[in-house]
């Protein structure tokens, strides 16, 4: 799967958090946020990525970005490995892979305007230009769709969906290479979105921007990516291309993800499909397959033995003993 | 329906608030009304700063008071009581207790610095009187119902160990612990996987069911509105320019802003490659220089003279209503 030609390689990568508590305050158990997790990135490609609230996406995109130091594996960015560098070493790397954040309200300066945050990381990252800082900016600010009145304001002057916009915009400033985009457009209008995912494809097009992108919303991965990572619990379960998701899909979470997801029709109403049993725990994995205590079709076997990524057929690995 | 003859349980009339701002006061929301029915779910959706979000926290009143004024002819009539002139002991008992909110911005509403167990168990003390050990369980109980996983550990943790959507499913836990007759739920599924957003979805419509409580649900995924909401406004720079059922809505929409709205969806399946999404061009007007006409105006394809001039009230038509000057028609 791994080739030159690849800008960013992933390898078994692993996080884990230390959990503290008692009076001395010592580590009492760790939380497995990414067990394991490979995958690799042509340059300009968009990869999507999928899964359960907690399952490590965040976790994954501040370890590519390495604002985590991962507990074990490896990244390869053009082939230089990133995790053992130090923060001086990293600083050349830290312009070219950038990461908007889920939550933009905690990653902004709230005594800054968004003239004052832009200005900064185009400073500190030296970025060219041309034309004058101020141009540089209200040119930003406007492709997120924003109003050129908007960069004089604080952070607090805000709706949720511009502020998730100046983090969009933040993230662009400094022209990365690769853009871990988390959760980018989901507290924006159909419309908004839209504009910022024509924007990305534009950008994609024109300097070959590549892309991780993470989303809840499957409409937008299949009208968005080249291919998609399925996590669970810290784990890929399923890779495959967006061309024929739902033909193609094969693990039973994502045939979950599929069949849950809203449509957009008052007349053709279904059941709400709630997965039965528990949600299973990061701090002690399970023996099994995970995803065994909420599958609708696990076995006997699911339960007591885990699973391993292996490839079903050509690029389409998937975790699962009842997939042939 | 049936359901517009009993009384709403929330009249909104008339509700403006205004922002100082170092450029001059803005009125981000401008003369919104409507009503809430109980046991329903309204929908809410428009442009990201159309003003949901401060539609909602209006009502709650929740707005820093030296940054923001609602105008003196607001009114937001809950059993009798208004709250937008209502005093602060008031609201106090209404907030939470009677009408609950599920805020956008997790960060915002969670305090960094408490475990989440006790802030759970603070919201508890004041809307129950169980006592120190039973409200503990009871917070335990309440993560688990949003599908939490492990919650014995993570009353424990502080809000910054958790995933973006474990912080949402706290917040709704805090909401739907005190059983409320109105609950205001601004984007409360989007930072969840669709399989966990259902079961979300689902603990709304048994609390819908078992409590009949009324539901503003305020969110961008215009399937969730499809699947869940009995009726639908629609909002654009601080107006409500159409309300009407979820199905008049979808199938026939009046407002030129709801079609664009709903032609942008993404669609599934059926995809090209690199195909660009159809979006709404040009740009919603600054709150600091609206237009004398129509706010919809310069995006506006049917735009025709009055609507230049003139802005269109809202008005009601059977049990529908826009503001359009021209009205997109078709089959009722
Ligand atoms: N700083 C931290 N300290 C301790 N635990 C953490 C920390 N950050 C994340 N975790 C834990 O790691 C796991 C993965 O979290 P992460 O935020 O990566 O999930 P996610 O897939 O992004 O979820 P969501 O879709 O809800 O945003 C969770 O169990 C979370 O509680
Ligand atoms: N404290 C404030 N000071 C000045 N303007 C504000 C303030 N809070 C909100 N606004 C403005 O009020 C308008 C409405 O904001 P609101 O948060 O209600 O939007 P929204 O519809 O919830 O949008 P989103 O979908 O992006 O969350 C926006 O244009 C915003 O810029
Ligand atoms: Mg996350
Ligand atoms: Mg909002």
């Amino acid at each position: 799967m791994s080739s030159s030609t690849d800008i960013l390689q992933v390898k078994d990568l692993e996080m884990h958090f230390p959990v503290r508590g008692g009076i001395l305050n010592r580590v009492q158990s760790k939380v497995h946020a990414l067990n394991g997790v490979s995958f690799s990135l042509k340059k300009g490609e968009v990869l999507g990525v999928v899964g359960e609230s907690g399952c490590g996406k965040s976790t994954l995109g501040k370890c590519l970005i390495r604002l985590h130091s991962p507990t074990a594996g490896s990244i390869l960015f053009e082939g230089e490995e990133l995790t053992g560098l130090s923060h001086g070493e990293l600083m050349p790397y830290r312009k070219r892979i950038q990461m908007i954040f889920q939550d933009p309200y905690s990653s902004l300066n709230p005594r800054m305007t968004v003239r004052q945050a832009l200005r900064e990381v185009a400073l500190f990252h030296q970025v060219p230009t041309p034309f004058g800082m101020n141009a540089y900016i209200e040119e930003l600010v406007q492709r997120v769709g924003l109003r050129v009145d908007a960069v004089d304001k604080f952070p607090h002057e805000f709706s949720g969906g511009q502020r998730q916009r100046i983090g969009i915009a933040r993230a662009l400033a400094c022209n990365p290479d690769v853009l871990v985009a988390d959760e980018p457009v989901s507290a924006l209008d159909v419309s908004i979105q839209a504009q910022v995912l024509n924007l990305l494809m534009d950008l994609k097009d024109e300097f070959g921007l590549t892309l991780v992108f993470v989303s809840h919303d499957l409409k937008v991965i299949e009208h968005f990516c080249d291919r998609v990572l399925v996590m669970y619990l810290g784990n890929v379960v399923e890779e495959l291309s967006c061309d024929d998701l739902h033909k193609n899909a094969a693990h039973p979470y994502t045939k979950a993800l599929l069949g849950a997801n809203p449509i957009n029709d008052p007349d053709d109403r279904r059941p709400l499909i709630v997965l039965q049993g528990d949600v299973p725990s990061p701090f002690v994995l399970p023996p099994g397959c995970a995803f065994a205590g909420r599958c609708p079709v696990a076995e006997a076997k699911c339960h007591t033995d885990r699973p391993r990524l292996e490839r079903k057929s050509v690029d389409h690995p998937v975790s699962c003993w009842l997939v042939d | 329906m049936s359901k517009t003859k009993t009384k709403p349980v929330l009249e909104v009339r008339n509700l403006s608030t205004c922002f100082k701002t170092d450029q001059g006061v803005v009125t981000a929301i401008d003369d919104v009304s409507f009503d809430l029915y109980p046991g329903e779910t309204l929908g809410i959706v428009g442009e990201s700063g159309c003003g949901k979000t401060v539609t909602s926290k209006s009502i709650m009143r929740l707005l820093p008071e030296h940054l923001s004024f609602q105008k003196p002819e607001s009114r937001v009539m809950y059993g009798g009581l208004n709250l937008a002139a209502a005093t602060e002991a008031e609201m106090r008992t209404v907030r939470g207790d009677k009408i609950a909110m599920i805020f956008q911005e997790p960060m915002t509403s969670l305090n960094p610095v408490f475990k989440i167990g006790a802030q759970l168990e603070e919201a508890l003390s004041y809307h129950t009187d169980l006592d120190r050990k039973a409200r503990r369980q009871r917070a335990i109980d309440m993560l688990r119902q949003v599908e939490m996983p492990e919650p014995e550990r993570r009353v424990d943790e502080y809000p910054h160990q958790l995933s973006g959507g474990m912080r949402q499913r706290v917040m709704i836990a805090m909401a739907l612990c005190c059983e409320p007759e109105v609950l205001i739920a601004d984007e409360p599924t989007t930072a969840l996987d669709v399989t966990i957003q259902a079961q979300i979805l689902d603990l709304m419509e048994g609390l819908k069911n078992k409590f009949n409580t009324a539901i503003m649900l305020i969110t961008h995924d215009l399937g969730v509105v499809a699947q869940i909401c009995d009726r639908v406004m629609v909002m654009y720079a601080g107006r409500v320019i159409e309300v009407a059922s979820v199905r008049d809505l979808f199938h026939n929409p009046q407002h030129p802003y709801t079609q664009a709205l709903l032609r942008s969806i993404p669609k599934s399946g059926g995809r090209q490659k690199g195909e660009r999404l159809p979006t709404i061009k040009g740009i919603v007007p600054s709150l600091f220089n609206l237009p004398p006409g129509c706010r919809f105006q310069d995006r506006c394809e049917y735009r025709e003279e009055r609507c230049v001039r003139d802005e269109p009230l809202l008005e009601q038509h059977g049990n529908r209503s826009y503001r359009c000057h021209l009205p997109l028609g078709g089959a009722q």
